[in-house]
């Protein structure tokens, strides 16, 4: 959703007439001096985000160091790679890094292909009260803490009254409810499933946009030929919302492997962990916890390596295939 | 749409059938586990153990919320979320606004560094250790201001409101500066008033954020009785019971009380208490997060 904005923010300043960039080639202080509220209004926050999202840039250091927090910058000893050749070398890096790709992957899928589904089938709806109806609740789950997600799907899927069980169970297609939350090879899955029924509806707004956007007098043209309802979809809706799908995609890409943890974190308990820790938590666990600045900052750094070549591939990708891009 | 009755096939009919199930599903899947829980919230704690609560409270009483409001972390933890709600809003809005409106504004000498500066840091981050060492260094481990300084400027945000400045005419600015107003009055007098609707999307943004948000303190301030918010007093409470997870590093105070005591519908109503106060304002802003969510992306 960043890229869009990011698009929004370069784009269109239509029609509008706009004063012309200051021709005048000023020194730097009649400026400063011209513009002194603006300056005002910028520059200390420039400071700010310089401080608090590129500053721990400059903690990336201690990935190459035996960071000790006593010690000045001056007085660290420098390693080099030792604490990446450890973390290639750890057994549990590469479970760990099994559980981001696949629940990253599977929440690639999920939360790109469902919203785009949702969004037509919505957008199809006739009954406006209804379609209304639907919309608004679909945000509820978005605006609610993942907190309160993780305790509702464990309620939901608890062996004790969880009305999965319950609904399984009176179907007969178990005759014993299933503990859910403690099987480790079910936990991917439930993640995916708790972020799909948490985000789908606020993630369809966009798309939804994006159709309500698509000129009207192509469906009745389809309309004419023929079309039915089905290959409307097919052959106008699902072009007509191309150039903000191929957006989205390539921006989830990007996050691919920097899914967050939170869910993880919340949903997880001791009998899943093989199956529930992400980078981000072996970051938490070994480094943080444990002291061990160095060697989490190491994993962190692995993290956003690869996110920002997944970003790059994806979107070089693109550009060739699509001749879009959002960089 | 348009197409009520022109051509409808039996398949259209059919489809629409389909599809009006596939959306009730979806309402009932969205909404049933919400009002579960608020049914054994409302349901005696004793009785919700034989199970069977799904939509009703079966022996209906408001002694859950009466127990839980009793715990002193549930009071403070209030507070405190308020209090960061209010002031991260505040302090997000602000700065927001303003470096968007500086960003809108073409003429502006420094827009370039100031946009890519931004721009920037939608694609990387320092990532946890390095973060929690800076936090450190500048002294804000432990204090209410980790909550609201870190996450007070996101270039989203920032991007949002100013697409929303660039959509306004330029002429106001213009007869404004030609009556004497200089850029900062143009922003307060003029572009702020305009921003209305772009301003409550954002706000509710940096709200839900603030609300929600329970890993700082997890991360800063767990060890922080007076500083711990109502997520984390939940998270603690609903963690507590699940096997072998430890609650934090600090499972103290509410949580090995609330263990003892915390049935299934005590659980439930911190739930309701954490969830009701989002759900009661987003209802209301919605034709404003759905413009503000849109804005940019249909445009291009």
């Amino acid at each position: 959703m960043e890229t869009l904005t990011k698009k929004s923010a370069s784009a269109k300043r239509s029609s509008n007439p706009k004063p012309p960039a200051n021709k005048r080639r000023n020194g730097i202080w009649d400026s400063i001096k011209q513009q002194k509220y603006l300056y005002l209004m910028s520059l200390p926050f420039v400071v700010w985000v310089f401080v608090f999202n590129y500053l721990p840039l400059w903690g990336w250091t201690m990935a190459f160091q035996n960071y000790k927090p006593a010690r000045s910058f001056g007085e660290q000893e420098w390693v080099g790679f030792k604490h990446f050749v450890e973390l290639f070398s750890d057994d549990r890096f590469y479970l760990v890094l099994r559980n981001t790709l696949a629940m990253s992957l599977m929440g690639l899928i999920v939360g790109f292909v469902v919203p785009i589904f949702f969004a037509i089938l919505l957008n199809e709806m006739k009954g406006m009260l209804f379609k209304r109806t639907v919309q608004t609740v679909s945000y509820l789950p978005h605006f609610v803490s993942w907190v309160v997600v993780a305790g509702i799907i464990t309620k939901m899927l608890s062996t004790d009254g969880g009305i999965v069980n319950d609904i399984l169970m009176g179907l007969n297609l178990i005759d014993q409810p299933i503990q859910f939350m403690a099987k480790g090879n079910l936990f991917w899955y439930i993640v995916t499933a708790s972020d799909m029924w948490k985000e789908t509806g606020w993630n369809a707004i966009i798309y939804l946009a994006a159709i309500t956007g698509i000129d009207q007098e192509l469906y009745e043209a389809s309309r004419v030929d023929g079309a039915n309802r089905w290959r409307q979809m097919w052959h106008i809706t699902l072009p007509g919302i191309r150039t903000t799908i191929s957006v989205l995609f390539i921006m989830s890409i990007g996050h691919l492997i920097s899914i967050g943890f939170e869910k993880q974190m919340l949903l997880q308990n001791s009998l899943v962990l093989d199956y529930s820790e992400v980078l981000d938590l072996y970051a938490l666990n070994y480094g943080l916890n444990m002291g061990r600045f160095s060697y989490g900052t190491a994993i962190g750094i692995f993290n956003s390596v690869v996110s920002i070549i997944l970003l790059f591939t994806a979107n070089g990708l693109f550009k060739k295939f699509t001749k879009e891009s959002i960089m | 749409m348009a197409n009520k009755t022109f051509n409808a096939t039996r398949g259209d009919k059919l489809f629409d059938i389909f599809n009006y199930i596939a959306m009730a599903l979806v309402l009932v899947v969205t909404l049933y586990p919400f009002l579960n829980v608020l049914a054994i919230s409302l349901n005696n704690s004793t009785d919700t153990v034989r199970g069977g609560i799904y939509l009703w409270p079966r022996e209906f009483t408001l002694e859950n919320y009466k127990t839980i409001f009793q715990y002193d972390g549930l009071l403070q933890g209030l507070q405190i979320s308020i209090l960061r709600t209010i002031v991260g809003t505040l302090l997000g809005l602000i700065s927001s606004s303003m470096i968007a409106f500086t960003l809108s504004r073409p003429d502006f000498k420094l827009r370039k560094f100031v946009s890519t500066t931004l721009a920037l840091t939608m694609y990387f981050s320092g990532g946890l250790i390095p973060v929690y060492i800076l936090m450190r260094d500048l002294n804000l481990i432990g204090t209410f201001w980790v909550y609201v300084l870190p996450g007070m400027i996101s270039a989203f945000n920032v991007f949002i409101i100013r697409s929303f400045i660039d959509g306004l005419p330029y002429a106001l600015q213009e007869s404004a500066k030609l009556d004497g107003a200089n850029d900062f009055k143009i922003f307060y007098k003029i572009i702020l008033p305009l921003c209305k609707p772009v301003l409550a999307t954002i706000a509710l943004f940096l709200a839900v954020g603030q609300w929600n948000a329970w890993f700082d303190t997890y991360l800063y301030n767990g060890s922080k009785a007076h500083l711990t918010t109502l997520q984390y007093e939940l998270m603690k409470v609903l963690q507590s019971t699940q096997q072998g997870s430890g609650a934090g590093r600090n499972a103290n105070d509410m949580a090995q009380q609330m263990t003892q005591i915390s049935p299934e519908s005590i659980k439930m109503a911190i739930t309701i208490v954490v969830t009701v106060p989002i759900l009661v304002v987003y209802p209301f802003l919605q034709k404003y997060f759905v413009g503000g969510m849109t804005l940019g992306a249909v445009k291009a």
